[in-house]
């Protein structure tokens, strides 16, 4: 089988020492994307374990198998959680969830909690649509822009990049970011034409690292006048799987003349774990 | 007097060679990356045809999308002013006609040869021909197949993504489920027609309506604008080749 450069790892993670027994909430948020699905699960707030794989052609089995990895090295079992919300794209098919909530209010939560209450602005940079929300202190969504019906500036327009390039998706920041001269951007907006495009540029001996540049470049300009039509406010961050990409938030960065704080979690769980905040309130309301 | 349409588009290169208002021969060549090689060697195959020498010709006239790289043409016109002078010779009644190309798709509103106003699609695949090329490849079904293939759907399937990349995992998912690859093919059609005719509406969408470029060979795409626009659509002859009959007869004029 040929390699597949689009494909990132999926893996799952659990806090070593937290005990769940005692907890007054034990809450999930799964978040069933169009390309990626992450369940997180959380006790009193805080993450106790976590999974993120990829979205199969089925939303329920996706949601199952995101929240059975996440479980899979705790001693918890999907029936010890006493709220699951579902949010995401696919989140009408999460069997197991007792409600729902949209990504963008989940974005919202979860930037809030990972980021702190400074963050005014958030990017969120999915598989297959990239909104920017502005969000108050407490974490609410004042208001919001998307685009869902391009794939430029989407994580499914850098796979198909990555194919084309044959660069392993996790690469391409770093390998942009190794050029000589920043190159000017690709000038087709759309995926299908800046294929071609990138393709004359290797006939024309562009080194893969200045077409990945170019490209990255491009996509960076598109994101930013999304961001700026909502108008950017500091605190700035970016969630969803292309904030991992270096290249792309450094151009970001440049383009918008201001820094994104950087995480010290993985980018793609920000919306499950709002939905699990959420289900906290939800459960504590319902007590009540 | 002779004279030559030479219209290099993104995808293929069509000659036309003309005696005054007579086609004496064509040719028709992948344009690949280089304008200049391609257009040659499509007018070098149109001229072997019709026994001619290069300078039997007396005008050349380019049009497409590597227009300015030809080198041997006296002059230049735009896309949609070739098409419009083309149907004024061949369907005089038209007063719209949409053309459709590998990665652009056009609409002309034009009377007696003139091109009065146009509209372009070039941002977005999903208006030109390499959308539907793109699904085909997915389904595994040949360009040629796809128009007799959705005139067979029974039910209609629908694609809800406009981005022919997200369009593609669409179909790819629409397989899984075993939706008829008819079904699937006719979605496809529909989709473009949708966004084909919008650009039409864009000019007026004046009857009579002509349909241009290579995708007029596909029976199942001309269905599709018909039940768009709800109106009939000609198809000229050899659809492919209107630029660059318009080309040529410009270059009889010039």
């Amino acid at each position: 089988m040929p390699q597949e450069f689009w494909r990132w790892k999926e893996y799952n993670w659990h806090a070593p020492d937290l005990v769940w027994q005692e907890a007054r909430s034990i809450t999930a948020g799964v978040d069933v994307g169009s390309v990626s699905t992450q369940a997180v699960v959380m006790i009193d707030g805080e993450l106790l374990a976590y999974a993120n794989r990829r979205t199969g052609s089925s939303s329920p089995d996706s949601a199952r198998r995101a929240m059975d990895w996440a479980l899979k090295d705790t001693d918890l079992a999907i029936e010890d959680i006493h709220y699951i919300i579902g949010t995401g794209y696919g989140r009408v098919n999460v069997p197991f969830a007792h409600k729902t909530t949209t990504e963008i209010t989940c974005h919202a939560r979860g930037a809030n909690l990972l980021y702190g209450p400074a963050v005014r602005t958030v990017l969120d940079m999915g598989g297959q649509d990239c909104k920017a929300i502005k969000i108050d202190a407490q974490g609410r969504v004042v208001n919001f822009l998307m685009n869902d019906k391009c794939a430029a500036g989407t994580g499914r327009g850098l796979e198909v990049i990555a194919d084309l390039l044959q660069v392993p998706i996790e690469e391409m920041g770093e390998l942009s970011l190794q050029v000589e001269n920043e190159p000017e951007p690709v000038s087709s907006m759309c995926v299908v034409f800046a294929k071609t495009e990138a393709l004359g540029l290797l006939r024309k001996g562009w080194k893969k690292n200045d077409v990945l540049a170019a490209y990255s470049r491009a996509m960076a300009r598109r994101v930013a006048a999304l961001l700026r039509r909502i108008g950017i406010e500091s605190e700035f961050v970016i969630t969803g799987g292309i904030a991992k990409n270096v290249g792309i938030v450094t151009r970001l960065e440049k383009e918008l003349g201001i820094v994104a704080r950087k995480p010290n979690f993985d980018t793609q769980i920000a919306g499950a774990v709002g939905a699990a905040l959420i289900a906290q309130e939800r459960m504590m309301k319902d007590a009540k | 007097m002779n004279t030559a349409g030479v219209d290099i588009g993104i995808k293929t290169t069509k000659v036309v060679l003309l005696n005054c208002d007579k086609i004496i021969a064509r040719s028709c060549v992948l344009t690949g990356w280089k304008p200049q090689q391609a257009g040659e060697s499509a007018l070098t195959a149109a001229l072997a045809d019709a026994r001619m020498a290069r300078d039997d010709v007396t005008q050349i006239v380019a049009t497409g999308a590597g227009r300015q790289a030809f080198s041997l043409a006296q002059r230049n016109v735009t896309e949609v002013t070739a098409d419009a002078r083309a149907l004024a010779l061949l369907h005089p009644q038209v007063r719209t006609v949409i053309d459709v190309g590998a990665e652009e798709a056009r609409a002309l509103k034009c009377t007696a040869g003139r091109m009065l106003d146009f509209a372009v699609n070039e941002k977005c695949a999903a208006g030109a021909g390499v959308f539907i090329e793109t699904m085909a490849r997915t389904l595994e079904v040949s360009l040629d197949e796809m128009g007799a293939l959705s005139l067979q759907a029974v039910g209609a399937a629908t694609l809800n993504s406009q981005c022919t990349v997200f369009a593609e995992s669409e179909v790819v998912s629409l397989i899984h489920t075993q939706t008829p690859k008819a079904e699937i093919v006719r979605a496809v059609h529909d989709a473009i027609a949708g966004r084909v005719a919008s650009l039409a509406r864009r000019v007026g969408a004046e009857p009579e309506i002509a349909l241009v470029g290579g995708i007029a060979h596909n029976i199942g795409f001309i269905d599709a604008v018909k039940r768009e626009l709800a109106v009939d659509i000609i198809v000229p002859r050899d659809p492919e080749f209107i630029g660059a009959l318009g080309a040529a007869l410009i270059a009889r004029e010039s």
